[in-house]
């Protein structure tokens, strides 16, 4: 993961000069990668026909799964954007005791097996949880709700938002910040004028892997989130479920999830990162 | 200079992972099954290898200690999982003696595949459903009926797997007595807050209080702490039966036909009854 972030400041074509040794050596090598990677995926697309895929679309719990998941992967992006930005400048410009401590914690959500974060959240948000308890106490419940998706998602997705946008902001120059400060500048000014502005191809990038990642959420929504058709059920929780009774229709979800990822991640680097080479 | 050598720890850090995959994958002898003991060169060992429904992997490992006293020369080797995938495998050529099955249908794929005759399998316990609720009680259930309260949070499992089927089954005739109403399943399953993967996860909502109530099976609750059940009478209940056969093409046949009839037996009887499952109905 880390590779491929910092890896995108040199764009393709500067390594194909650089390398200019065969470089068909190399491609024979990625050959096998390749392969192992696309033909599971060929073959997914290739097993229903696409008539049968628009016809899956129109089926109730198939769109209910899809809107259930945009809805709540947006709003899981949007949550880890709002609350990971503070901790993405943080890691980036400041040292402090404990710091590789925070930084691996940081990282904790994206090695951890999901299941082990849906237990945890059921442990602090259920009904007996340490913060269960007290929303309980106002009648409040979190486990088996819309929210508790948004939270599976934005626990196991904020990580990745993290980790780009601090790369991002960790190649601002810190001089600029401080000439637009001695401009008069406030804090906030500084940061959203300049540093983001600078900082947009590693955000942006942040922004779509957590968007993709909180889209495919699977483990951590179904321990818990539960798994409750048009409430609960994303798409990869119909996708699973659906495996055993009607494969079509899991043909059909895991196709679209394929697709929407593949295109986000796309648009996100293809179209906003090229643009941004003299950086 | 710097760079190229974080580029070459970079390739020896996955030399080594890749590496570690590579034993990881080869030591890895096939799930749960335990690896046989060293053989004893004075008498001819056999292995016995079962196929067990998930369900049964407790019981079934207590009765693998009571067969090792007659039959010391038998090791078992037993693979646990779900019914459904056990049949697959085996049609699949898996090098089996005994299939135990959690329902009679994936018994039948395997019939009919033929590596078992039709005459073979016998139904060798059953499994009820009951309606487990935390002990803490929060919606204060005391009969069947309130499950359909509003307001109480009930877990079901899936309708993708059997017990989950069941319950539903349940719920339609409860519907049919006139002391549930007519609107009793309609009532419950707006209650119904989640359709769990597995009867194991419906059981994990209850017992970490998250759930009022939940459908599991019987065997389930053997030695699970915090949760309480209500049985549900057999007029109403979908009893699942579990049927048992020695493979065809078995190479130890003697060795299976002794574990049957042990699990078939008064004693492996009496553990499979400590391990929650009822008898199998009279012939």
């Amino acid at each position: 993961m880390r590779s491929f972030l910092t890896g995108d400041d040199k764009s393709p074509r500067r390594v194909v000069q650089r390398q200019r040794h065969r470089p068909e050596t190399w491609w024979a090598f990625s050959l096998p990668l390749l392969l192992f990677l696309l033909i599971p995926l060929l073959a997914l697309i290739g097993y229903s026909s696409p008539e049968q895929l628009v016809e899956n679309l129109a089926l109730p719990e198939v769109r209910q799964a899809i809107m259930l998941s945009l809805r709540t992967s947006t709003l899981a992006t949007l949550a880890s954007v709002l609350l990971g930005t503070p901790m993405a400048y943080l890691l980036a410009r400041r040292e402090f005791p404990g710091r590789l401590l925070l930084d691996n914690l940081i990282d904790l959500p994206i090695v951890l097996p999901p299941a082990v974060a849906g237990l945890s959240l059921l442990l602090v948000f259920g009904r007996r949880g340490l913060v269960g308890v007290w929303l309980d106490s106002f009648g409040l419940r979190v486990t088996f709700t819309e929210t508790a998706v948004v939270i599976a998602q934005t626990f196991i997705a904020v990580s990745l938002f993290i980790r780009a946008a601090s790369i991002g902001f960790a190649g601002v120059e810190p001089e600029l910040e401080d000439a637009a400060a001695i401009d008069g500048a406030s804090h906030w000014q500084t940061f959203s004028r300049i540093t983001v502005p600078l900082a947009r191809r590693a955000v942006l990038t942040g922004i779509a892997l957590a968007w993709a990642r909180a889209l495919g959420e699977f483990g951590a929504t179904i321990i818990f989130a539960g798994n409750y058709p048009g409430r609960t059920q994303t798409m990869p929780l119909a996708i699973y479920l659906g495996f055993e009774l009607n494969l079509d229709v899991a043909v059909t979800l895991s196709v679209i999830l394929v697709l929407l990822s593949f295109i986000v991640l796309l648009v996100v680097k293809g179209f906003f990162g090229i643009g941004d080479q003299e950086e | 200079m710097f760079k190229s050598w974080i580029e070459k720890q970079k390739t020896l850090t996955f030399a080594v992972l890749a590496l570690l995959l590579l034993v990881a994958s080869c030591t890895q002898n096939g799930g749960t099954a335990p690896t046989a003991p060293e053989q004893s060169p004075v008498e001819e060992r056999t292995t016995l290898t079962v196929y067990a429904a998930a369900s049964l992997t407790d019981a079934f490992g207590k009765l693998a200690e009571t067969y090792k006293v007659n039959n010391s020369n038998v090791d078992v080797v037993f693979s646990f999982a779900g019914s459904n995938q056990l049949a697959a495998q085996i049609n699949q050529g898996a090098p089996v003696d005994v299939f135990a099955s959690a329902n009679l249908s994936q018994m039948e794929n395997v019939v009919a595949e033929g590596r078992i005759d039709a005459d073979a399998p016998r139904v060798f316990v059953t499994n009820r459903l009951v309606l487990a609720y935390p002990e803490a009680n929060p919606a204060g259930i005391t009969t069947l009926a309130d499950l359909a309260l509003p307001g109480t949070l009930i877990v079901l499992a899936a309708e993708e797997v059997p017990v989950g089927r069941y319950s539903l089954e349940f719920l339609d005739k409860a519907t049919a007595d006139p002391t549930f109403g007519s609107s009793f399943k309609e009532d419950v399953l707006a209650n119904v807050v989640s359709y769990e993967e597995n009867v194991r996860a419906v059981l994990n909502k209850v017992s970490l209080g998250e759930a009022d109530a939940g459908i599991v099976y019987l065997s389930d609750l053997v030695g699970v702490e915090g949760v309480s059940y209500l049985e549900i009478p057999d007029s109403l209940n979908s009893v699942a039966e579990y049927p048992i056969a020695a493979l065809n093409d078995s190479k130890n046949a003697e060795a299976a036909a002794a574990f049957i009839n042990l699990v078939i037996g008064a004693e492996g009887q009496a553990i499979l009854g400590e391990y929650g499952f009822g008898p199998a109905p009279a012939p």
